[in-house]
Order: C-alpha cells, then structure tokens, then sequence
C-alpha cells in the first residue's frame, strides 16, 4: 500500500525536477506534471499524484511559493513560483546530483572490465 | 513562531490541497473526453493514473508534520463516538475497570504510606529506636529505666540526640476541667528533647524548655493539633493559657504540627491529646518505663551505633541507688521505618499483589469482551484496510480506544479510591501504623497514570492485532462466520477465560487460607470471655493512702455489681490487649539461684470479682477477697504459665514467692490468658490486690452483663458519679473492642483479600459466560440441526456444560499449581493453617467449578430451547 512512489526515482529527484521545471516558468500541478512527462519523454513512471505531497513539502520548506490564478484554459489552479531559497536549493542539489552522477557513470563505464 | 499560524490555518492549506486535486482530475478528465473518451472512461482513465487519492491527500498533508497530532484527535473522536455507540458495552467495560483500577490506587495509597514513603520527619532515615535485644511484648522488657537513659544518653557518641517517652499511658488518663463535665484526656509523658529528636516545630508556641523537665517547676503541656482544634476551636492564642488538667493547674505552651501524629507512629490507633514533660527524678525507682528513641549524627549508619551500643548497654545501671539491681540490659537499634512497618511489609506485599491480580484478571476479561466486539466489526476494519489504512494505524486507533475506557475507568476509580481512604484514614479502630496519614499524592497519582497506560496496553493489543490482521477479502465477503476464522477466535477467547479462571483461583485460594487463618484467630482460647463485658475508665482522689483506695475501690465494686442486670464486676488498672506492664516473680527459696529465679510477668493490680467479671477460669485455689485488702494481706494469683515455670509438678496454691518487692502467697491458679494479642502466646501473668506495696496504674471497673454497653452506661456512670461527682464522662468500652483492635490488621487484610477473590470470582464468571454464550449464539445452526437430527434438549445442554466445566477445569489446575506456589510465599501470614491445607484447596475448587457451571448453565439453557426450524430458517 505505501509503495506508492515508483522506486525508479531516488530520494529528492521528484523535488528536483519540481524546481527545475518552475525555474523555467510558475506552473499548476497539472501541467507541472504535464511538462515532466513530455521534457522526459515519457521515460520516467511518476504516478501522477505523487507530485502533490512533493510540492507541500517544498511549500513547507519555503523553496515555492503558491498562489491562486486562472490557468490558460480558464480554470482557477493554483500557480507555483520558485522563491529564491528554491533557486539556490536546486543549483546545490543539481550539481551535487551531477557529482554523484558523475561517480556512477565513472564505475559504470567500459573498460574498466 | 510560524508553525503555530500554519497549525491554526491548516485547515485552509489543507482545503487548498483538497481543491487542487479535483482540479488536477478535472483537467485530466476534461483532456481526455476530448480525444474522443466518454466521460466515465475518462473519470477512470484519470483516477488510474493520478493513483490513491485519499493516499495523496494523507501524504500531502503529512508534509506539515501534524499527522500524528491529528490522527490522535480523528482516533479520540472516533473512538468516543464507538464508545457511545456501543453504551452498554462502555459502560460495563468502565465499570470493571473502575473496580480494578480504583482498588490499585487505593492500596497502592497504603503501601506507599506505610512502606515507601519517608516518614514524616526530617531526615527520618536518622531515626532509630532503641529496644533490648530478644524483647517480647511486655512493655517493662522493651523499655529502659531513667538512670539507665541518662547515663546512654551522656556516654554515646552516635547519636546526635537520644529522647523517649513514657511507655506506661492508657487512654483517658488525665481530665480535662473546664465548663460543664471534666472531659477525659490522654496525655503522654515525654522525656527531653523528644520532639527536637524527631526534629518537629511547633505549629504554635514553643516546644519544651530544659526547666520544665525539673521537678516542682511549673506544669506545662503540649497540644495535638486535632486536640486543639476539638477542644480549643483553633484558638490561636492558646499559648500561655492555663488549663484544668487533673486537678492541677497546667499552663498549654504551644501546639504540634498537623503532620505529627504520635498515635499513627508508636502506637497505632491510639489518640493522644497532650504532651507533658516526663521529669526523670519522679520516675528513678519505677524501673523501666522509657521507650528510647535516638537521631543518629550525621554520617553515622546503624552498624556502627549498633556496635556502640553493644558496648555500652551491658554497663548501664538499672538503678543508680541499688546497682546490683536488674538484669544487664542490651540495646537493638532498629531504624524507626524498619520498627513501624517491617513486620507489616509481606502483609502488605501479598495485598499489592492481589490487587495486582485483580487488575490482571480486569484486563483480561476486557481483552475477551473486547475480542467479542471484534467479530462484530471485523468487516469495519477489513473495510478500512482495504481502503488503506496501514495495520500500524488501526492497531493505533483501536489502542486509542482502549486508552480511552482506561482513563474513564481510572478516572472513576479514583473517585472510588478517594472514598475507600477516606474511610480508612478516619477508621481509628485498625492498628495500622501511619494510616492516619494516607492520602493521594504525587506518587500515587505517577502510579495511577502507569497503570492506565500499562492495562490500556494489556487488554488493547491483543484485541487490536486480532482485528487489523487476518484475511481482508474472507472478512469482506463472509459476514465473519467463517469457520477458520471462527475457531481461532474462539481458542484465543477460550485461552483468555482459561488465564481468568486460573488467576481467579489463585486469589480464591490465597484468600481462603487467610481467612482460615483468621478463623483459627477467632477461635483461639482467649482465657477470658470478650463478649458482654465492657469497662469504663474510674476517677478517684485516694489522696495517696492505700487504705482509702480500698475503701473507694470496694464502694464502686460493690455498687456496680448490684446494679440491674449486671452479674459480675471488678477493677483492674490495666485490661488485657491494651496497655501492659512487667515486674518479677520468683518462687521463696529460690530466689537465690543463679541466673536469676525471676522470669518477668506481665502485672495486674485487681479487684476482688474482677476475674469474673471479665471470665478468666480459676483452675485453683480462690478470687482475691475484700478481707486481704484490708488486712493488707499479700497474695498473688498466678497463671498456669507461671505456675508451671516456677513449681514444675508441684501444687503451687498456699507456697509462697518474691513479687513486686514483697513476700506473697499463692492463693490461685487461673488459665492463661492472651495479654498482647490472639496470635501471641499466653505470657507470664500475676493478679495483685491492691495493697500498700502494690500501686496501681489506673483503674478501670469491668462489668458483666448480658446488657449492652449503651444500657448499662447510664446506670453505671450515674453510680460513679454519686461517689465521685468529678468523674469525667469517659467512655464504657466493650472488651470485644479490645480484642478487636488486637485482630484488626488480620481482619483487615482478610477482608481486603477477600473482597478481591470476590471479584475475581465474579470477573471469571463474567469472563466464562461471555465464551460460552457467544460460542452457543455461533453455533445457533449447527445446534439446530443436531436437534433436527434428533438429539435431545439434556444432550444439547449437557455439551454446552461440559465445554464450560473443561474449560474451568482446564484453569483450575493450573491455578491449583500456581497456588500451591503462592501459598507458600505467604506461609508467614498464616496462623495454624498448612499453606497446602486440603480444605481450603477442596473448598475453593469447588467454588469456583460450581460458579463456573452457573456462569455456563445460562447460555447451556439457551443452546436447549432452540427451535430447530427458526435457527435453520435464519440464515
């Protein structure tokens, strides 16, 4: 029952592509989720409703910031910004990430056997 | 401070959430109606592909960290509204508990002040009293003489202080004069330095001053604090007043503490009025009087004061004047806890225990009804499980539930405990040391909540497993008569009634051996008759002469005993199982031997007819008469104790022995008779007539009558007001009392213990015929068909039986083995009665078999009138 989250994502990546995507623009749920599907392409299995929890977590720590508006196909959503704390937040994670990336990349490579 | 503003708009972030969601699904389904889906497809499509949304909504919301808060409140909600839904349940369920609980605080009240709190002193780990090694229950052999004190006093170098009191006090001993009738008063002679030994202030006044201990200095006294507040109303300006006291002029100097209550401490279920100084020259050649009592210096443990002790006792003077006199005293140093309680300790523990039980056997019984109530909402929690909920979360709810009835049950129990100790502190008639002081506090309250949370605990989890586990689709699509599923519950109810009972028997059984015991106590040859005699405190000026005390003595006798309705009376100064006191006795001729001929006898300064009056036997010789106190003849009435220790074989009426400081004859022989206790054995004992050389300590005239005590008091007490008009209005006493007083603290633990097994019998029973009831409603069918099949009405009733008698049975040895077990441990408590005693064991079995039968015969009925066609027809 609580295997909700596939485990194809590793701790925080939710939160990460969260704040990527709404670095670029403020975004509703819906098309937030929307955006992650098709910049993925498909390739990443988020269950749709996972992305709520995520956001209240980020709300709570303060790295978005929400309001009510009227989304483009006139329906009233709420609208998520990233705040600054949330833009330094994601440069730390991001290049973290691709430290880390870069280790496993490395172990993984060719030629090592 | 933040989180405090979100916690109060939660509610708005939360409906923010809520409606977020449904627009998130809104939208989906919006986009795929117009791809060309309809509508329901599309609602399906879009919730397949949001996932859980109640999970999500959870989940989200957890983020602000509140979720257990919450789900505390949601479960405390919950769990009211399924309380008072199931009412009937509730309130039985709370009313067990509250018998369970309320019985726990209640002596954990006692034995936390009997046995864990500090007394209430200062430093009262530094109190010790002092009493000669090997002491029996004659207070003269437990005492020490004022030569002796002085010089302990001056030599040691333990102790910070070292003080005592006058161990020779009955009731009623001074009277108070003042408006209208003296009133009787007890008054306790305190040696100096008593009260600063203890380490009390005074609430009022001052204590004593070091020329107030000085002979012919100014009288002065000490209040108790309840004396002051009966008598005195509280007056505040009662220092420095003066008083009637005895004839004397008495001037009050201060008043005690409340918190002091002598009584409680050294003397349980005495009340004392008033402190006096005790002036050591009055007393030199009284012998022992003194009960000792010291403050150990600081960093002094009683090893080491005892190995002082050790030293120095043996050197002590008797007598200062005649020092060749008495024996070579020895000091046992007992800390002052140790010396009130100790005895008590096992008492007591065994009773915690039993309350133990009791709340043991509660939880139990609540984890079946529990357990019953489960089946009935199995489908509720299979319900919730399949919608989500974790197990760790109902087991949560249910526990919260269970928490719930808990504290309900504690909160009444509490209630029920206030009562019970308020009862038992007021009840001066049990001679249990310090219960005048129980009281709820901190600790207690600390105990109370343990225990609520630790039953909640118990008789919640199993419950609680039971229903979040098992098989969610079998619970769904059956209505919880699933045969598998069935019989496991049954076994673990089964298991549970089976625990009850066996627990049940072990209180039945420890119980009845205590009131075996107790039974055996009542049934002790006393050597004198309690019943229809009773006595009442005399006054009377002699003005010193012994011949005067004859003749007032003999007008009061003679008078009583003419009185309608009064068969026999006499005088005595002390009454058996009360005050006492010990002096010599050697047989003429012998008194020479070495390893001194005198063995110590308890003394009593009688009257002619006081014998009868109070029903002692004389197996010999004759009753005292009013010619040898006239002729100031000395003569002695022995017990066969004495008789038998001094003239083994031989007749002793008509030989002549060493008493008291005087040459006597023995004139008779009379049956012992129990001084200190029922339990304790006959001591030593002489009967003195009240002679120059034989001074009493008191007077007290016993009167036989198959009159109550009320009807005769009028009659009696006009009489001795005729003789003497300042006789106070003291109180005429049945001796049943006494002996009473003496049983109280078996009484009183047998009827504590008692009540216990009762409702232990009881619980099991409910617990029994919960089982078997329920069983018979689950096999409403098959006992239907059988009937069809044609099995009669006795059989159908007989199977029934027969599964309620194995499961008793099954108990019953268990709890057989447990007890023989148990009795053993409290084998000490025990008077006469074999801690295997086969009646007892045969008597309690059957008890409890036969209340578990009647526990089955109910539902066993029920099971026979089946109708055959309705229980076939109902399903």
């Amino acid at each position: 029952m609580r295997k909700m989250a596939e485990r194809d994502l590793f701790p925080g990546a939710l939160e990460m592509m969260i704040l990527r995507m709404l670095k670029r623009q403020p975004l509703h749920g819906y098309a937030l989720v929307q955006q992650i599907k098709r910049t993925s392409q498909n390739l990443l299995q988020i269950e749709e409703g996972s992305l709520y929890p995520a956001l209240q977590r980020l709300l709570k720590a303060e790295l978005v910031r929400a309001e009510w508006g009227i989304s483009s196909t006139n329906r009233r959503v709420r609208i998520y910004k990233l705040t600054a704390a949330g833009a330094k937040h994601l440069q730390r994670e991001v290049s973290s990430f691709e430290r880390m990336l870069e280790g496993i990349t490395r172990v993984l490579s060719p030629g090592e056997s | 401070m933040k989180w405090i503003k979100q916690l109060f708009l939660r509610r708005r972030l939360y409906d923010d959430l809520d409606e977020e969601i449904a627009s998130h699904l809104e939208e989906r389904i919006e986009e795929l109606v117009a791809t060309g889906m309809s509508l329901k497809e599309a609602t399906s499509a879009a919730r397949r592909e949001f996932g859980n949304v109640q999970l999500v909504k959870e989940t989200g919301r957890e983020a602000w960290g509140w979720r257990r808060l919450e789900d505390m409140f949601v479960d405390l909600g919950f769990g009211l509204r399924m309380l008072r839904k199931n009412s009937g349940f509730t309130i039985v369920a709370v009313l067990i508990l509250a018998l369970g609980i309320g019985a726990n605080i209640a002596i954990f009240s006692v034995v936390n002040t009997i046995l864990l709190r500090p007394l209430p002193f200062p430093d009262p780990e530094r109190l010790v009293r002092i009493v000669p090694k090997k002491a029996g229950t004659n207070e003269s052999g437990r005492t020490y003489t004022a030569d002796a004190t002085q010089d302990f006093q001056e030599q040691n170098r333990s102790f910070q202080s070292v003080s005592g009191y006058f161990a020779f006090t009955g009731p009623d001993n001074f009277k108070l004069a003042g408006k209208g009738q003296p009133v009787p008063v007890t008054g306790i002679l305190v040696a100096e330095g008593f009260f600063q030994t203890l380490g009390l202030e005074p609430a009022l006044g001052r204590l004593f001053r070091s020329e107030e201990f000085v002979q012919h200095s100014q009288p002065v006294v000490l209040l108790s604090y309840p004396f002051w507040k009966r008598q005195f109303g509280g007056d505040r300006s009662i220092a420095g007043k003066t008083i009637n006291l005895s004839n004397t002029s008495v001037i009050v100097i201060g008043v005690l503490p409340d918190t002091f209550d002598f009584g409680s401490v050294f003397s349980p279920g005495a009340n004392v009025d008033l402190f006096a100084p005790y002036i050591m020259d009055d007393f030199r050649e009284d012998g022992n009087d003194l009960a000792l009592v010291g403050r150990l210096k600081q960093g002094v443990t009683i090893a080491q004061a005892q190995g002082e002790a050790d030293q120095l006792f043996p050197h002590l003077y008797f007598e200062h004047k005649h020092p060749d006199y008495g024996k070579p005293y020895t000091g046992q140093l007992t800390g002052l806890r140790e010396y009130i309680s100790g005895k008590l300790r096992r008492s007591l523990i065994v009773l915690w225990s039993a309350v133990g039980l009791i709340l043991l056997i509660v939880c139990v019984n609540l984890s079946n009804l529990l357990l019953a109530r489960a089946a009935a909402r199995s489908k509720e929690f299979a319900m919730r499980r399949a919608l989500g909920a974790s197990r760790a979360r109902l087991v949560r709810q249910l526990l919260t539930e269970s928490l719930i009835l808990a504290a309900a049950g504690a909160a009444l129990g509490l209630g029920l405990a206030l009562v019970i100790l308020s009862y038992l502190a007021n009840q001066g008639s049990i001679a249990l040391p310090l219960l005048t002081m129980v009281r709820v506090d901190g600790a207690v309250l600390e105990w109370t909540l343990l225990l609520t949370v630790g039953a909640a605990i118990v008789f919640g989890t199993a419950p609680g497993l039971r229903m979040s586990g098992g098989n969610l689709q079998g619970t769904l699509k059956d209505g919880g008569h699933g045969a598998t599923e069935g019989k496991r519950h049954d076994r673990t109810r089964s298991t549970l009634v089976i625990t009850e009972v066996a627990l049940a028997c072990v209180l039945l059984v420890g119980a009845g051996l205590l009131l075996r015991s107790f039974l055996r106590v009542l049934d002790i040859d006393l050597g004198f008759e309690p019943s229809h005699a009773a006595a009442i405190s005399v006054d009377y000026d002699s003005g010193g002469s012994a011949a005067k005390q004859a003749a007032i003595w003999q007008n009061v006798v003679q008078r009583a005993s003419m009185l309608p309705g009064v068969q026999a009376a006499g005088i005595s100064d002390n009454l058996p199982m009360s005050r006492n006191r010990g002096w010599g006795i050697a047989a003429k001729g012998e008194e020479q031997r070495p390893n001194s001929p005198f063995i110590g006898v308890f003394v009593y300064i009688v009257s002619p007819g006081y014998l009868r009056a109070m029903g002692m036997r004389l197996l010999e010789g004759r009753d005292i008469s009013w010619e040898d106190l006239s002729n100031n003849r000395n003569v002695v009435i022995i017990n066969k104790t004495v008789a038998r220790k001094l003239w083994p074989d031989r007749d002793p009426v008509g030989r002549k022995a060493f008493a008291g400081g005087a040459e006597v004859e023995v004139i008779g022989v009379i049956a012992d008779v129990r001084e200190s206790g029922a339990e304790d054995n006959a001591g030593a004992q002489m009967y003195l007539p009240a002679t120059k050389q034989f001074g009493p300590e008191g007077c007290y005239l016993v009167v036989r009558s198959k009159l109550s005590p009320t009807a005769l008091a009028t009659s009696v007490m006009s009489t001795l007001r005729q003789i003497n008009p300042a006789q106070p209005a003291t109180e005429f006493k049945p001796i049943q009392g006494l002996v009473d007083h003496a049983t109280s603290p078996r009484r009183f633990f047998v009827l504590l213990v008692g009540t216990f097994a009762c409702l232990g019998l009881l619980l099991a029973s409910l617990g029994i015929y919960g089982v078997i009831s329920y069983s018979v409603t689950r096999q409403t069918q098959e006992i239907g068909i059988r009937m069809a099949l044609g099995a009669t009405e006795t059989r159908v009733q007989a199977d029934v039986l027969w599964k309620t008698l194995r499961l008793a049975l099954i108990g019953i040895s268990i709890g057989i083995i447990a007890s023989l077990a148990v009795a053993r441990l409290i084998a000490s408590l025990l008077f006469r009665t074999a801690p295997s005693d086969p009646v007892t064991f045969l008597g309690m079995v059957l008890l409890l078999g036969a209340v578990a039968l009647l526990a089955g015969f109910l539902p066993a009925r029920r099971a026979s009138t089946i109708d055959p066609m309705t229980a076939l027809r109902t399903n």
